[in-house]
């Protein structure tokens, strides 16, 4: 069902329908990257690993790294650094915090939840925060590669409702690839293997049934991620 | 470049049995490293090379960025338990030299506008030699590069064609490029005939030069297969 392509390989001829992941030359459509190719309604390649590049209205799970007035500096798993202005964090209005005190609201090493406002040609990346910005209390980070996000979540949400469902856990996925799994210890355990295995077999068919039947045996899944070690790479 | 007293040619076969167009055994593995965003190791005959791709990633120093589009850097590092006598360890004008001519034979396919103001770092190391290393870490380089979801319009593969005894050979090891008469080494984009490197130690006619070129050509697609199945491969096996 799903091919896999290598960059150069000519996928179509249809150039209207070419779309991510693609390049067009002599009237063909080619892959530009290494992954499988989705053939719905555009002609994407659908790479396997990539870096995220944030993109205006995407929500990220960000941590951040640095406090340079007025400004926090964050890393959202990307090759570019985000930025969140101090009047983001202010409760009532208020458009200034006190030089020196931008820890008390926000501190390093802190996750958010933000939306992208704005992005740059020179690839200054400026965030808003969410209205429940604060990703804090017992919980697990995990990232996998933000390609298999859409893997994660299933058509119209199947995926991630079934996983919620069966899990019993919170589930936070952002487009940057992070997620935010909060619950009880056994069942975060059980919401991130399952989590891994999903983006491990992105690329095969027929992963929702199997991961449905997965759920149903936890100790399978237990032995399957200890014998891949958790994500392939 | 000729030294005397060594019979390379016997009864129509290379010393180690190879015809003129025959290529060594190879052997690619992709995505050997774990923390690396992508790799390749990459096993011509009795060369052994290890790429590892990083990135993109935020380049430093700030001043070196390019605001349109990503940095390449590649460093090609050899071992210094790589070849018979000990080599000291660190860039050398040699591999100063390999490391510049592998970048840019793989920077025509490389989009790189795609990342502006970061760098995608490259590195290849020599664990074993035995002649035609550049040609291999440019190989494994170039797999490790898709592997790393690097966004590339093809393949680079590449390969050396020499003169030994007086005929032009595929492929040279060790003892033919140490006794024989030349040595030309070649990268190129395999489905699109495009030559994205070339160098040559020693002298060939132009017609031994048209010659070589055929041959490597021909051996450049076979390196092709070769890389894409592994790369196919990978993610077939389930």
């Amino acid at each position: 069902m799903y091919k896999v392509v290598i960059p150069g390989d000519f996928i179509s001829e249809d150039v209207n329908r070419a779309g991510e992941g693609t390049y067009i030359e002599g009237g063909k459509v080619y892959a530009m990257r290494y992954g499988v190719v989705d053939d719905k309604e555009e002609i994407k390649v659908v790479p396997f690993v990539g870096k995220y590049q944030p993109a205006r209205g995407d929500v990220v799970i960000g941590r951040i790294t640095e406090i340079s007035f007025p400004y926090w500096i964050v890393d959202i798993a990307s090759p570019y650094e985000a930025r969140l202005h101090m009047s983001e964090a202010t409760p009532d209005g208020e458009k200034r915090i006190e030089f020196g005190s931008m820890h008390t609201y926000l501190d390093i090493e802190d996750l958010i939840v933000a939306k992208v406002t704005n992005v740059d040609p020179l690839m200054r990346i400026d965030l808003g925060l969410m209205e429940e910005f604060q990703l804090r209390g017992s919980g697990r980070l995990i990232t996998i590669p933000y390609t298999k996000v859409p893997r994660i979540i299933g058509r119209r949400g199947s995926m991630i409702k079934m996983l919620k469902e069966k899990c019993n856990c919170f589930i936070f996925v952002a487009k940057n690839g992070r997620i935010w799994i909060s619950g009880k210890e056994d069942d975060m355990e059980l919401a991130s293997d399952v989590i891994l295995m999903i983006a491990n077999e992105a690329h095969t068919s027929g992963l929702t049934d199997r991961v449905a039947s997965f759920l149903d045996s936890h100790r399978r899944v237990r032995m399957y991620n200890r014998k891949n070690k958790g994500l392939k790479r | 470049m000729k030294k005397e007293g060594i019979e390379l040619i016997k009864d129509g076969k290379r010393l180690d049995g190879r015809d003129f167009d025959e290529l060594r055994p190879i052997k690619i593995e992709v995505g050997v490293l774990k923390r690396a965003d992508g790799s390749c190791y990459f096993e011509l005959g009795d060369n052994k090379v290890i790429a590892a791709v990083y990135g993109p990633r935020e380049m430093h120093p700030r001043h070196a960025q390019d605001a349109k589009m990503a940095v390449l850097k590649y460093r090609y590092n050899m071992a210094p338990f790589s070849v018979d006598e000990r080599k000291r360890p660190g860039p050398d004008r040699r591999s100063v030299e390999i490391s510049k001519v592998s970048r840019e034979a793989l920077e025509p396919v490389i989009i790189k506008e795609f990342y502006p103001k970061t760098e995608i770092d490259v590195y290849v190391e020599i664990l074993q030699s035995d002649a035609g290393t550049r040609t291999a870490g440019i190989n494994a380089a170039s797999v490790a590069l898709a592997d790393a979801g690097i966004p590339m319009k093809d393949l680079v593969s590449s390969v050396a064609v020499g003169k030994i005894d007086g005929e032009v050979v595929l492929d040279l090891n060790a003892m033919e490029d140490n006794y024989g008469e030349a040595d030309m080494p070649i990268a190129m984009v395999a489905r699109r005939n495009t030559i994205t490197a070339l160098q040559m130690d020693g002298r060939m006619t132009k017609e031994e030069f048209d010659k070589g070129l055929k041959l490597a050509m021909n051996a450049c697609r076979q390196i092709y297969e070769l890389q894409r199945t592994a790369l196919i491969e990978r993610y077939s096996e389930m």
